[in-house]
Order: structure tokens, then sequence, then C-alpha cells
């Protein structure tokens, strides 16, 4: 199988490598596949109070296209809105990579990565209004 | 090979004029040349067009020429898919296959052979060498077994001829599967040994329509395939073969020190002794097989990885070897051979050694070890593949 020419550019320069800290209030970290299944994808972003993603780093175990297709994914977030993280979707990782089919799924998995993320996000939004309702409360 | 194209294009089955003569004696040497490199007599070989062809003759024929006798057939679950999938098959007509499993090491055990015969048991079929993991099975024992309780012994030998010594008859085998491509012969031949006594072993043809092999494989011989066959079973042998051996024996054990002293948790896969000489497959934990491939653009190797298959199944032999999917998902199969140096052996380390850090850095799964995170104790999520 001969890899498409973006494919091996995001392999061999990834962009974003890397780590955020997970328990600081603004980075939403998600996680999705599973080493039994050869594909694990760590995706982070941090997010301004004005709710635009600041930064984005991720992390993969798999092949040259989940690699790639992570690598991309934190290419895109960096600089959107939440909302626009939200409408990203996998076939235009698959348009913008030239997947082959039997390859499809990495970027589907992308996808749920960034999902996770700001899922992660959400839940520690929610936390946070609730400690600073009850802190009020206690005042 | 080339001759046998243009100039001397005779049909070798055609009996009545010298194009025909000249392809029927080119044969009969080819003939003599496989049969002498295995121990066998020159009419107990049958050409096919692979391995493949000659694995299903075996399992097929026979299976149908003794279903009045019995039904049950004995394989190993580490076999090649032409095995596999055609002991498949037969499992669906109505035959009862029997698939030993193989210990950490890649071996079967004798006692379990033994005690699995039945007085139903047709035919047993266990591979040589294994083509992943390059594991060689004890075929001597195997045989014995099998002659002892009157069944049928027929090994995959193709990744084993040519590179070890092979007999036939000291190994008690009836039939073995050998192909051109893997004697650093052509491409698209083999061939099928066909023990004639002791016991005389008969089998239904797959292919009808003249003939020829004795009924065994009706068609029009290949014979440049065949002289190539031939050729590539003479220079290969005996002395030249056994020297040649020990020096991949060196240049593997340069390889494997290589990357184990640079790099920690790597695992070997299968036997380190029972093992063909040229053959390594390593697991490198972390990280996944198929971005190693992409790292190593002139070196040709493969990986049990699913994300390297078709079918995105990881491969059926790290699974028997009771891996586990994420290290079937991070194996290397190295293979070294007659024109491979120590320059190169050397190289593919330094390659090899960079690839695994860079990945192991872009690995969540390193990341979490270090952080000293049990992996197994992690709620992944719902797998969707």
């Amino acid at each position: 199988m001969a890899y498409s020419e973006k494919v091996i550019d995001h392999y061999e320069n990834p962009r974003n490598v890397g780590s955020l800290d997970k328990n600081d209030p603004t980075v939403g970290t998600g996680l999705a596949g599973a080493p039994s299944c050869g594909d694990v994808m760590k995706l982070q972003i941090k997010i301004s109070t004005a709710g635009v993603i600041e930064d984005a780093k991720f992390k993969t175990f798999g092949c040259g296209s989940a690699i790639a297709s992570s690598s991309l994914a934190t290419e895109w977030l960096k600089g959107r809105t939440v909302d626009q993280a939200r409408a990203m979707k996998n076939t235009a990782i698959v348009e913008e990579l030239n997947l082959p089919p039997v390859k499809i799924h990495c970027s589907v998995l992308a996808e749920e990565a960034v999902k996770a993320a700001l899922a992660d996000y959400d839940e520690k939004q929610v936390a946070a209004r609730a400690g600073v309702e009850s802190e009020a409360v206690l005042v | 090979m080339l001759p046998f194209f243009a100039e001397d294009f005779g049909n070798p089955a055609s009996r009545n004029h010298p194009f025909g003569w000249k392809a029927e004696q080119a044969i009969d040497t080819a003939r003599e040349q496989i049969a002498s490199l295995i121990g066998a007599q020159a009419k107990e070989i049958v050409f096919t067009s692979g391995a493949t062809e000659s694995d299903n003759l075996a399992l097929f024929g026979t299976a149908y020429f003794l279903k009045e006798k019995g039904n049950h057939i004995i394989t190993v679950n580490t076999e090649h898919k032409a095995i596999l999938d055609s002991c498949l098959k037969l499992s669906r007509e109505g035959f009862d296959i029997t698939y030993l499993g193989v210990s950490p090491e890649g071996l079967i055990d004798l006692e379990e052979l033994r005690a699995a015969i039945t007085d139903k048991t047709i035919l047993v079929s266990v591979m040589f060498v294994n083509n992943e993991i390059g594991v060689i099975q004890d075929l001597k024992a195997i045989g014995a077994i099998c002659r002892e309780r009157g069944v049928i012994f027929h090994t995959d030998a193709v990744q084993g001829v040519g590179k070890l010594s092979f007999n036939v008859d000291e190994m008690n085998v009836d039939m073995a599967s050998i192909t051109g491509h893997k004697m650093y012969g052509p491409k698209g031949i083999g061939a099928l040994y066909v023990r004639s006594r002791k016991p005389r072993v008969r089998l239904s043809p797959l292919l009808y329509g003249g003939g020829h092999e004795k009924g065994m494989r009706s068609g029009t011989l290949n014979t440049p395939g065949i002289v190539g066959l031939g050729k590539a079973s003479e220079i290969y042998n005996g002395q030249e073969r056994d020297d040649e051996a020990a020096r991949l024996i060196k240049l593997r054990e340069r390889l494997w020190n290589g990357l184990n002293s640079k790099l920690d948790h790597i695992y070997l896969n299968g036997s380190w002794e029972q093992r063909l000489p040229g053959n390594l497959n390593v697991s490198f934990e972390f990280v996944e097989g198929e971005s190693i491939l992409m790292a190593m653009k002139d070196i040709a190797v493969s990986s049990g990885s699913a994300c390297t298959s078709a079918s995105l199944e990881p491969s059926h032999v790290m699974k028997a070897l009771g891996l586990g999917d994420e290290l079937a998902h991070s194996s290397i199969r190295f293979t070294l051979g007659r024109h491979n140096t120590v320059e190169e052996v050397d190289y593919t380390i330094d390659i090899v050694v960079a690839a695994i850090k860079r990945l192991r850095d872009l690995s969540p799964i390193y990341e979490m070890f270090l952080e000293g995170v049990d992996l197994a104790s992690i709620k992944w999520a719902d797998a969707a593949h």
C-alpha cells in the first residue's frame, strides 16, 4: 500500500506532539481506541475563556494513517472555536489525507478523540460552575 | 529458464517430436534435482503452481481419497493460511479437524499429538518451519508417531527446504509442499512430494484434464518454471547451505544484540533455539508495527499488526503464541538471507532504534507506562473495530 504524501508528511513531521496539563481546568483530554486494537489516540485541547482553542496536542499509538489523522486534527483545532470543533467530521480528514477505505477508521478514531476531549472539557466546566456556586452559597 | 520461453518452446508432453523431447529432458533433470534435495525419487515429485496448490492437493486430495476410511485431520493453529483455509473448507464439508495449540515458544506438544490421533484420523499436517516466527517443528518425531499409528504425514516444508537439511526418509514424511520463490527460485511454481511406498500415498486430483503427473495434476507443465525450480534446488545444497546457515545465525545474533542492547521492552517471539537461522521476530512494546514499517523505507520487513493486513485482524500466529493483541500489533519480522551483509544489519539496527525512540515519544501508552499507570486497569473506549 503506497501512502499518500500528506500521510508521510504528517508521519515524518508530526504537528503538536506532546501533552498539556490534564489537571488544568481549561484543558480537555480525550482518549480513544484500545491497545488490543492497535490504535490509541490521546488528544488534548486548551480552551480560552472566550471559547477558542488556544493549543492542541496529541500522542498516538497506531499506524501511519492514525498518526497523520490525529496530527491533522490538532492542526485544525488550533484557533477554532469549541462549536467549530464539535462540528469537525472524520470525512474531512479522509479527504485531506487521501485515506484508502481500509484506513478510514483511523479518521473516525480521531473524531472520537476530539469529541472525548470536548466532553472532558464540558465536564470540567460543569464541575467548576458547581464549585463557584457552592462558594457563593457559603458566602 | 530463459531458453524455455522462446527457443525450446516444446510441450514436454509431446512425445513425438524433438521439440517435446528437449522439454521433457529438461523436466526430467529438474525432477532429479528436486528429488535429490529432499531425499526422494524423481517419480515422487508432482509439479504444481506453487505451495498453496501443493497444500490444497495434499489436504483435499487425501481427504477425498480416504473419506471412506475416516474423516479426522490434525493440524496446528500456527499453520500457513493455505493449510488453515483448506481445513476450514473441509470442516464445512463434514471433516473433523483438530487444531493443536503451541507452547509460548511456538512448538507443538508431541504427547498432545499422540493423544489426538483416533482410528478415524487420515492425515496429520504440520509445517516444517513457520513463516512468521521461523520456529522449526520436530518432524522426525512427529513422523514417527504418525508411522506408528498408520496415519499419513504431510508437511508444508516451504520455509525450510533449501535452507535446512530436509530428508523425507529420515523425517518420516509422506508428503511435502515446496515452492520456488522461497528457495531463491521463480514464483508461480512448486511441487508436492508424494511417497510411493511404505506407505504408498494416493490422492484424489484437484485438476482434471489429461492425467499429467500420474493423474495427480493435469495440465501442461510450466517448463521454464520447473527448470528454474530444479536449478534452485541444485544451487543450494549440502555444505554450502550449512555454511550459509552458520553465517545467518551470526548475522541474526548481531541484529538481535544490537537492538536489545539499545532498546528496552522488546521481546523475541518464538523459540530462539529451534529457529530458522535467518528469522527474527520481535515485538517492540508501546509502538505499533505499521508505524515502524513506515520508518524503514528501504528495508523490507513485515509486521503481525492488524493495520498491515487487509482484514484488519492481527496475526493468527502471534495469537497462538499467547502474545496478546497489543504485542501482536507491535511485532516485526526480519528475515536475513544470502545477500544480506553485516553493513545492512548495522544500518537496520540504527534505523530501527531511532524509529522506536521517536515513536515511543509519540505514544500515549508509553507515556502512561512511564507514569506508572497500569494499562490493564484502564477502561478503554468501546472499540468500533
